[in-house]
């Protein structure tokens, strides 16, 4: 059975979700062999094999943390020469559609993003002008790279032996172009990462002010959500521009969307249309936002929002 | 400096787009064009990069004659020349050849900086800066909220989920941009005047030196298998806080079994 490489994300050695999404695809289309770079691949395995990872190629080298994207692309492009795998598939998070994007240049691939699922026979499922229509698409040259939306598709375990394999792949000067030069964290909590969460709770300019996104994160926090903001209030500065949802921010597609405070303008709802549910705190019932809503409630959210929290926790006591 | 600007003329995203029953390539006769907004302030960047270290601001736009408009605008923002990859055996280019039509024209062009958009708002796809970084063979430093000249050097600071990456390379190099980086000015009375001067080069395939067997949808190494609308969601059910819309909302989440 043919390979199906899978580019595995981590931070220090805790194999993000995505990946392990990303197993459960592979599995369909051929034998999945996950992709390590950096350190940790042994506290990362157990995960990998938990979703079926035959393999891991492991590529320990410290400049796959160093440089932006080349190296990673440049050891793709080796491992996808000398395994002709079935198909590759990545992330789709920015990072991840680059290094697609240089494997594609590299192997004289096509590449899909976006994808929400994808079939045994490579069949990928696009969600484009944000969610209002739905494309089958496929690769027709070289090996098929797949850039996979986060949270599209339930992980499910089958366990694999994720045989660790090392792999010495030299990285060329010409890949080592932009160096890092510091990480600079900023504060999120404890809180999920957006794309990840399976519960966003996101406000708008309704919230009213910086103070008042408090508000937001308590409901978040009550129900172990992450929190997203429009471009409204990012614009604002009430909320850092990294938690814009949307088509110019982030897309998510959780289990559970509360938007609370935001009208739902279409480019508003280009990122988050395809959550499984959506509940809206507006106090406009012309709103467009409610167009979307599972669950809506008319009302002032800073009436509705500090009951619902309270009921939450009362609910979880 | 020699900056060239990758401008891509989009549909209106506040209209209903869709696709072309025939082929399934964007519809882009019956909506309005306007430039992509990221790349708006791409080329705000590139004005202030020229304004602080001089040089020259080229705008490179590959679309259907109807882009003309936005290459246009993109001059009365302040822009010094154009260049218009327009030539029919391109449509239905998907990225990686796209990719590789503007990569010809930079390398023809010469370049000490090419700047890009994150994304565009109808492929958003998100590939061509990596792709044009790498075929170009220079450094990719793309989604950056900030930009920082010191010939030869460049630093920018990189959009990553936990904050950001500060990084840096020798020029030349391609860049993109996220929407944090500036506040794209708006196009004076003068240069909208003075914009109708200046000067646009038109491109044909041959003209570039662009294999036509490597572009056009039929070639594209991608492929649309088939398409439909999403069906519209269900209604869901509506309350009026009473008092009682928190208590509501928290029974429904536990109907839901979110809590
Ligand atoms: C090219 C382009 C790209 C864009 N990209 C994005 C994007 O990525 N993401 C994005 O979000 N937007 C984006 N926008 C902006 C978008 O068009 C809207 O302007 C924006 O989403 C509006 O944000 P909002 O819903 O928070 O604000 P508004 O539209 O002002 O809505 C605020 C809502 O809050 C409600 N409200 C007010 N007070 C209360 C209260 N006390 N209790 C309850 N409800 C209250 C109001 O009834 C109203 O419905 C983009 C626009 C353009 C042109
Ligand atoms: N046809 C085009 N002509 C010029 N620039 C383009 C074109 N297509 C994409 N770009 C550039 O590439 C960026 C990212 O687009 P995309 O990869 O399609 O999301 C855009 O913001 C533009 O800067």
């Amino acid at each position: 059975m043919a390979e199906v490489l899978v580019f595995a994300e981590h931070t220090g050695g805790e194999v993000k979700k995505v990946t392990c999404e990303l197993l459960t695809l592979a599995r369909r289309i051929g034998e999945p062999a996950a992709i390590w770079t950096g350190p940790d691949a042994e506290a990362g395995r157990e995960r990998l094999a938990e979703f079926g990872a035959a393999r891991v190629y492991v590529a320990d080298g410290a400049e796959f943390d160093e440089y932006v994207t080349g190296p990673k692309a440049e050891l793709l492009a080796a491992l996808v020469a000398e395994k002709s795998p079935a198909a590759v598939l990545v992330a789709g998070t920015p990072e991840g559609k680059e290094i697609a994007a240089r494997l594609a240049v590299k192997s004289g691939s096509g590449v899909l993003t976006d994808a929400v699922d994808v079939t045994g026979e490579l069949v990928a499922e696009q969600s484009i002008f944000g969610g209002s229509i739905v494309v089958r698409a496929k690769v027709r040259a070289g090996t098929p790279i797949v850039a996979v939306r986060p949270n599209a598709v339930t992980p499910q375990a089958e366990v694999g032996a994720a045989e660790l394999v090392p792999v010495d792949v030299p990285v060329s000067d010409a890949a080592k172009g932009a160096k890092i030069t510091e990480r600079v964290m900023q504060e999120r909590g404890e809180r999920p990462e957006l794309t990840e969460a399976s519960v966003v709770v996101s406000g708008g300019r309704g919230v009213g002010g910086a103070e008042s996104f408090a508000l937001i994160e308590q409901l978040a926090d009550s129900l172990g959500a992450a929190v997203g903001a429009s471009r409204a209030a990012t614009d604002a500065g009430w909320y850092p521009h990294q938690f814009q949802v949307g088509q110019t921010g982030k897309t998510v597609a959780p289990q559970l969307y509360v938007a609370v405070g935001i009208s739902g303008a279409i480019q508003h709802r280009a990122g988050m249309q395809t959550s499984k549910t959506i509940m809206v705190i507006n106090k406009d019932p012309e709103a467009p936002i409610f167009e979307l809503a599972d669950f809506g409630v008319v009302g002032d959210l800073f009436k509705v929002v500090p009951q619902l929290v309270e009921q939450i926790g009362q609910r979880q006591a | 400096m020699n900056i060239v600007v990758c401008v891509k003329q989009v549909p209106d995203t506040a209209v209903e787009r869709t696709l072309r029953p025939g082929d399934a390539t964007l519809d882009r006769e019956s909506v309005d064009g306007l430039i992509n907004e990221l790349d708006e302030y791409a080329i705000e960047e590139a004005l202030r990069i020229s304004e602080a270290h001089g040089g020259e601001v080229t705008i490179l736009t590959m679309g259907p004659q109807k882009a003309a408009d936005s290459i246009r605008k993109a001059l009365s923002m302040g822009c010094d020349k154009a260049v218009h990859l327009l030539d029919d055996g391109l449509a239905g280019s998907d990225a990686l050849q796209t990719s590789y039509a503007l990569a010809q024209v930079i390398t023809r062009t010469g370049f000490d900086l090419v700047i890009l958009g994150s994304e565009s708002t109808d492929a958003r796809t998100g590939l061509l800066a990596a792709m044009l970084a790498e075929r170009l063979g220079v450094p990719q430093l793309s989604l950056a909220s900030k930009v920082e000249i010191d010939a030869p050097a460049i630093r920018i600071h990189r959009q990553a989920d936990y904050g950001y990456d500060k990084v840096e390379a020798a020029l030349p190099a391609v860049v993109s941009v996220v929407e944090k980086i500036n506040e794209p000015r708006y196009p004076s009375f003068k240069g909208i005047m003075a914009a109708k001067k200046k000067p646009v080069q038109t491109l044909s395939l041959a003209d570039a030196g662009i294999d036509p067997a490597q572009v056009g949808l039929a070639a594209a190494a991608t492929e649309v298998v088939s398409w439909a609308q999403r069906p519209p969601r269900q209604a869901g059910t509506i309350v009026k806080d009473e008092g009682d819309g928190g208590a509501k909302a928290a029974e429904y989440l536990a109907a839901q079994k979110f809590i």
